[in-house]
């Protein structure tokens, strides 16, 4: 009994910890906390795009007029970095075509367009006991289920789930839901807490992990209770809930790593290096419906709130039209446009009947009024609140001054791709300077060069290579016909006699031979080229999807940097 | 194309100047209490001047004049520069001073945000070289000056340079308590003969020492609020005192004891006005602290040993030179990547 008080004791005196600076824009949530989570009426079509995590794109294995069932597997994962993709509800392939997808791009990708026929018919699905299941075969699972991260990253969790070469000391769950608006995660919390816990318990015996830590910022009193509760009620061992300060962008899962383990992960490190893995509330859950019940991920919660009449969480099947979405929580007529996220990391929707994807957690209806346009930028009065903000512990104001300056040397020697893009320094700065639209350009420009430069440094040693091999050729073809010419003459010098020459074929083997190890060195010469070392080498496969999207989005910055303001004309590219 | 974050906060630069320009109240109040209105005709003239020049700067580098009026940045140089000059001097004076701070030192630098030298700093350096006859005729507090002279004809002398008959310059005006004490050193006083002399009160000189504490007070306004770090004021005067009171402790005859420093000349509004011009100094945590330790240093050793009466504005420029480097020399680590963290 005294041991289990004094456990008490040590949970009840857990020392948090703080990332630097952070923000408390207001929050906006308990609009859409009014109401419980609703289900979406059928939509009258779905498009599901094939890509909707991080890695390859799923590989589409139906055909257009082909039936399918409920929960039945349209795209096959491909690679080892990929995830399958389901139909969310029986009915008719319409089409498997490239569609615009609610990417910040605005890209088409490839999208399977299904027609449900009404009955939301499943297809046989069974679950199995984890704690008699091989590891790799619940990792399987979750890979077959199409489970990723919820929280917006959309990384699998598979892969996740599996940490060979570090010992996984904490798993933390993410709770957290740092930004504005969006409260799916806490709603989930309240009402479906018990198998979020038991999903959670499924992701530590995966990565075998001491202890599991889930953090909730304190804005969300019932979730923690909620949470609190069903873990006392199930008995989980080794598991906590942790109420943390609500301070945007604590969310981020290396804020809340640090704040509930004090452990700071570098930009370019994986957590489990430091032995830390976290995954978001939704994920845990998913992670549960995909083991115990077979259920891969069809539908996830999504808050639609802002510019609506009522604003509500709503379980929606993946590939819902937005505009049916938002429509049916009652769309105001001055909605301009549609925010995917919350309002500090979000994008634009490049419109509304785009469907929603395992990213979408929120759509804000955004009007002119709830969003009023930019002021203009002013130039940089140094004032340093973005320092005094910046999660990260950057400069954002030297970093905004390279960048414009297009000295993106300097941008990267001042760690620009430490930036998480979390908003806070634009959100306080007193000059009104967009100050991420920045900091985005210069990191597409700086891989579009890197891009540009190993492209040139190919075409350059592929080039030289052809020179050498013509040159090659040509002198031994001078050669060959020299020693014909020598062979020729000392024939005739010798008489008729002699076996007449033959041209030799082992000389062309030779070259082949040859052609082959040249081929092999350019080879090997370009690989090391590749894994030298640069800044940009460091990225996580996240941050390098978000930087392809960020590429399609350079052209557009161009032109707010352009309407940003009087002193601040927008970068050149040299 | 709209991108995030897509919320800010209503503050903006214009608001903040303002505040810093609310935070001079209560220092202008008590100078007008004690040395009578004249002070404001030169807040008057400088900010009209400041506000022309800026416009005029604006249109021949072909800016809108709008966002950049509306910033109120050019009415804190004027009002610093005012602060920083003699009140009963030629009109001229101060439009000078204030017109070259504006034009030269803020806008020929690239305009707001870019000056490497505060504005205002310039225009009194200019001012002191150029006519360091009128820069060392201060009023005397009203309550040590042997003639009073009504306001309407200081605002002759001010507009006309004509003094009414029977009035000299002299008998209105006197040097500053740090002038005095520099001269008075020379001839031989120790502190302690200077210090009784009547000019002087508690802590420095009658009447600037309250306005000096307005300052202060306006400077922890500006500090709760926010505006300015507390680490630049924090780290000058607390190097001024102390370097200020080992010497008094040292040599009390020859070196005059901390307070006075602290409420002499302009440190007070160094502190918290002048040195915290965000866009001359350090942007680090580090860097702020070696500034303005360096800043309080340099006023120290000007005031002492150096030609001038203050040492404020020649450390602020000399320090803002330094700041580049300061800043390239301070950068700290970033998140994750800091030594002695697992
Ligand atoms: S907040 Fe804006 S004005 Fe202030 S230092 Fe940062 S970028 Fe410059
Ligand atoms: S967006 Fe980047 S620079 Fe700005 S506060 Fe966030 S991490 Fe720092």
């Amino acid at each position: 009994m005294a041991l289990s008080g004094d456990s008490f004791k040590a949970i009840e005196m857990r020392t948090l910890h703080h990332f630097h600076g952070g923000i408390h824009p207001p929050t906006h949530k308990s609009q859409s906390t009014g109401t419980g989570i609703a289900t979406l009426p059928l939509p009258e079509k779905l498009v599901v795009p094939l890509h909707q995590h991080v890695g390859n794109c799923a590989v589409p294995e139906v055909r257009v007029g082909e039936h399918v069932l409920k929960g039945q597997r349209i795209g096959r994962p491909e690679g080892r970095q990929s995830s399958a993709v389901h139909a969310p509800t029986s009915g008719t392939v319409a089409a498997i075509d490239m569609q615009t997808v609610a990417h910040a791009s605005g890209m088409p990708d490839l999208c399977v367009t299904l027609i449900p026929d009404g009955k939301d018919e499943w297809i046989a699905h069974a679950g199995v006991d984890y704690r008699n299941t091989s590891h790799t075969d619940l990792r399987h699972m979750l890979r077959d289920a199409g489970v990723v991260g919820l929280g917006g990253a959309v990384f699998p969790s598979d892969i996740k789930s599996y940490s060979r070469h570090h010992k996984i000391t904490t798993l933390v769950i993410n709770g957290a839901e740092c930004e504005p608006y969006i409260t799916c995660d806490d709603m989930l919390m309240r009402e479906r807490p018990r198998d979020i816990l038991r999903g959670a318990e499924v992701l530590r015996e995966l990565l075998y992990a001491d202890e599991v830590l889930i953090g909730i910022e304190d804005n969300k009193p019932e979730a923690i209770a909620a949470m609190r509760k069903a873990l006392e009620q199930d008995g989980h061992q080794h598991m906590e809930v942790i109420a943390v300060p609500t301070l945007y962008p604590g969310g981020g899962a290396k804020q809340l790593i640090l704040v509930l383990t004090g452990v700071e992960v570098a930009a370019g490190v994986r957590s489990t290096e430091k032995g830390v893995q976290c995954f978001n509330v939704a994920t845990a859950w998913s992670v549960w419906r995909a083991i115990a019940h077979g259920e891969p991920l069809l539908s996830r919660i999504v808050t639609v709130t802002g510019n609506v009449e009522h604003a509500q969480n709503f379980e929606v099947l993946l590939g819902t039209p937005v505009q049916e979405l938002v429509a049916y929580a009652g769309n105001k007529p001055d909605t301009g446009r549609y925010i995917m996220g919350g309002p500090m990391m979000g994008v634009d929707l490049p419109n509304s009947s785009v469907g929603v994807t395992k990213a979408t957690n929120c759509i804000i209806a955004a009007s002119p009024a709830l969003f009023p346009p930019p002021q203009p930028a002013l130039p940089c009065i140094r004032c340093t609140r973005c320092t005094d903000v910046c999660p990260a512990e950057l400069q954002p104001q030297d970093l905004y001054w390279f960048a414009k300056s297009n000295n993106f040397g300097k941008a990267q020697e001042f760690s620009l791709f430490d930036c998480i893009e979390c908003g806070a320094c634009a959100y306080v700065c007193p000059s009104h300077i967009p100050l991420v639209h920045y900091y985005r350009y210069a990191k597409s420009e700086i891989l579009v060069r890197d891009h540009d430069k190993r492209a040139a440094d190919l075409a350059r040693e592929r080039h030289e290579f052809r020179q050498f091999r013509i040159e090659r050729e040509k002198q031994e073809k001078a050669e060959r016909l020299a020693q014909k010419e020598r062979a020729a003459a000392e024939a005739k010098a010798k008489a008729v006699t002699e076996l007449p020459t033959q041209v030799d074929p082992a000389a062309d083997a030779d070259d082949t031979q040859q052609l082959r190890i040249d081929a092999a060195l350019a080879r090997a010469k370009e690989q090391a080229a590749a894994a030298s070392p640069r800044n940009t080498e460091l990225l996580t496969p996240e941050q390098r999807s978000e930087v392809e999207a960020i590429e399609a989005r350079r052209a557009k910055i161009h032109k707010i940097a352009s309407d940003a303001g009087a002193d601040d004309e927008p970068p050149k590219r040299n | 194309m709209w991108s995030s974050p897509f919320l800010t906060t209503p503050v903006s630069v214009s608001q903040i100047m303002l505040r810093v320009l609310y935070a001079l109240i209560p220092g202008v109040a008590l100078y007008v209490w004690y040395f009578g209105p004249a002070i404001l005709v030169s807040i008057t003239l400088a900010v009209v001047t400041a506000v022309a020049t800026e416009a005029a700067m604006l249109k021949l580098r072909n800016r809108p004049l709008k966002p950049f009026l509306s910033d109120n940045s050019a009415l804190i140089t004027a009002c610093l520069l005012a602060l920083s000059i003699p009140p009963l001097a030629p009109w001229w004076l101060i439009v000078i001073g204030t017109a070259f701070g504006i034009a030269v030192a803020k806008h020929l630098y690239g305009g707001l945000g870019s000056n490497t030298f505060n504005p205002a700093m310039v225009g009194y350096a200019v001012l002191i070289i150029s006519f360091p006859a009128h820069m060392t005729q201060w009023l005397a507090p009203g309550m040590l000056s042997l003639l009073q002279l009504p306001f309407s004809a200081q605002l002759s002398y001010i507009f006309s340079g004509h003094l009414p008959s029977g009035s000299t310059l002299d008998a209105l005006t006197m040097a500053t308590p740090l002038d005095t004490l520099k001269t008075q050193l020379h001839l031989g006083l120790s502190v302690d003969e200077i210090r009784s002399m009547p000019i002087y009160g508690y802590l420095a000189g009658k009447g600037s020492e309250m306005v000096a504490l307005g300052f202060a007070l306006g400077g922890i306004y500006l500090i709760a609020a926010r505006i300015i770090p507390w680490v630049l004021p924090a780290a000058y005067l607390g190097t001024l005192f102390i370097i200020a009171a080992v010497f008094h402790q040292i040599d009390p005859e020859h070196y005059v004891g901390p307070l006075f420093h602290l409420f002499s000349g302009a440190a007070m509004l160094g502190a918290f006005f002048i040195f915290t011009d965000p866009v001359g100094s350090p942007t680090t945590f580090r860097g702020r602290v070696i500034y303005a330790c360096s800043a309080a240093l340099l006023t120290w050793l000007i005031r002492t040993f150096g030609g001038f009466p203050d040492g404020v504005a020649f450390a602020a420029l000399l320090m803002n030179m330094c700041v580049p480097l300061i800043d390239a020399w301070t950068q700290p680590s970033v998140f994750g990547k800091k030594e002695g963290k697992r």
